[in-house]
């Protein structure tokens, strides 16, 4: 459902992502490492067409993300780094701005917001202003955006970042609930998450794709923990 | 369309749920005001506005500015822009529907200035025409000042940048068509020129407009206005959104 060919992009000297290529199915959950400035959030940003990459392209349930840039938001549903939404509004009224720009009306609007707000537990601060919130609800009113139109592509940024123990464990099993008939993209930079939801992992470092596998085999074949695994990748390959 | 009008909603909206909108209104309405009674409103001993529509010109390089510069600079500066920008909207869509937005909350603005009508048509009887000519002048010229602060607001992420950069691009606009600028300026430029100055101010246009004359070079003059600046607005920020 997702495939990426050659994406590059820099800025300035700097080049954030170096050609990268990969696919993913439906069913799969791909888990987006590397160490900080490797170039995920960059990767992620292009294919949510929030940046232009320099060269290369990706198609994102067949929509090209160059030619048909709305058409891949409309099918998309993404969760950027640290949540971004508009602080003087109310969680309830932030929805239905997101309903309003994805035309969700009227009944099918009931039915998805009945849908999404106990999914990511955010009825009891419906009615309260974003900028009220703590991290982990703010993160949470930032899934149930990016979850509202019921997407087959999902792109999380690093979902559980700040969140406390029992709001990651919710939010990982969220993600597995979803996994069967979704196609998930998650950034992380924290191991345990990995083997906790992805079924395919890709590690980058400098914007270069290092490894694609799964985690379990890339355990089965350093013979360590994925923490030692991804150590050794990332400081020796790069070198 | 329908993402236009989510973000026309949206926009129109923040500014009521936050206090912008109530100091914005008190300050205006009373400087309008105020500024309308100190040019002699009554010694002038005549039933129209014109007192009242003069100090708009000035007033507006302030207020406008001050209306637009969150427009796209706050956005940028909390990151909203990044789920925007993810969400199926073009760039143009939300540039038009941000400014049509901060164009209606002017607009209510004017509407909110009614009691200044009314008194002038208590008083004695005015030549409606000429009060709704006004009213249309300054309506268009908000969209013109409000199109530069959209600009502006686009190139800085910074708020008070934006808005002193667009106060003084109002400014510049407004004075060249002063006739202190323009008798300056023709001590040592030649005529054409001169002439070419005041035909690109503000000042020229919103004169002829409040003279009740509704001529095709003035109405056109703040549509390419708007449409230029806010064409500029679309570009420069398709190429800055994400930095």
């Amino acid at each position: 459902m997702i495939s990426v060919k050659e994406l590059r992009r820099s800025f300035g000297p700097i080049v954030a992502v170096d050609g990268i290529s990969f696919d993913v199915e439906k069913g799969q959950v791909l888990g987006l490492l590397g160490p900080n400035g490797a170039g995920k959030t960059t990767a992620m940003r292009m294919l949510a067409c929030f940046l232009k990459p320099d060269s290369g392209t990706a198609t994102i349930c067949g929509q090209d993300i160059l030619k048909n840039p709305v058409e891949v938001r409309r099918t998309l549903g993404y969760l950027a780094e640290n949540s971004p939404a508009y602080n003087e509004m109310t969680v309830g009224s932030f929805l239905d701005f997101v309903c309003d720009v994805r035309q969700i009306k009227g009944g099918d609007r009931k039915k998805a917001l009945d849908r999404v707000v106990p999914m990511c537990s955010v009825e009891s601060v419906y009615h309260q202003t974003i900028e009220t919130l703590s991290k982990g609800y703010r993160r949470r009113v930032g899934l149930a955006q990016a979850l509202i139109h019921d997407p087959d592509v999902l792109i999380l940024d690093e979902p559980t970042d700040g969140l406390d123990p029992n709001q990651k464990h919710e939010v990982r099993e969220l993600i597995n609930s979803m996994a069967k008939d979704k196609c998930i993209i998650v950034s992380t930079h924290i191991l345990e998450e990995v083997e906790a939801v992805c079924s395919r992992t890709i590690i980058i470092s400098r914007g270069r794709i290092l490894v694609d596998s799964t985690p379990k085999e890339l355990k089965e074949e350093y013979k360590c923990s994925l923490d030692e695994v991804f150590r050794k990748i990332t400081k020796t390959k790069v070198a | 369309m329908h993402s236009f009008w989510a973000v026309f909603k949206r926009e129109l909206k923040s500014y009521f749920t936050t206090p912008i909108a109530y100091v914005f209104l008190v300050i205006f309405l009373f400087f309008s005001g105020y500024l309308t009674f100190k040019q002699g409103f009554f010694e002038m001993r005549q039933a129209d506005m014109r007192a009242f529509f003069m100090n708009l010109p000035l007033l507006f390089v302030f207020m406008v500015p001050s209306a637009a510069m969150r427009l796209w600079a706050e956005e940028r500066r909390v990151g909203s822009i990044e789920l925007l920008f993810t969400l199926p909207i073009t760039v143009t869509q939300a540039v038009l529907g941000k400014f049509f937005a901060a164009w209606l909350f002017l607009a209510i603005a004017l509407v909110l200035t009614f009691p200044m009508p009314i008194t002038v048509c208590y008083l004695g009887n005015p030549d409606i025409g000429l009060i709704i000519t006004g009213y249309l002048g300054s309506l268009l010229m908000a969209g013109g000042f409000l199109a530069i602060g959209c600009f502006f607001s686009v190139v800085s992420k910074n708020q008070v940048i934006s808005f002193v950069l667009s106060v003084v691009a109002c400014a510049v606009l407004v004075f060249a068509g002063r006739p202190t600028t323009l008798n300056y300026l023709s001590t040592f430029f030649p005529a054409g020129f001169v002439s070419a100055i005041e035909t690109m101010s503000f000042q020229t246009h919103f004169e002829s407009i409040q003279k009740g004359v509704l001529e095709f070079k003035d109405l056109s003059y703040f549509v390419l206005l708007i449409v230029g600046w806010i064409a500029a607005s679309s570009i420069v920020l398709d190429e800055r959104k994400a930095s």
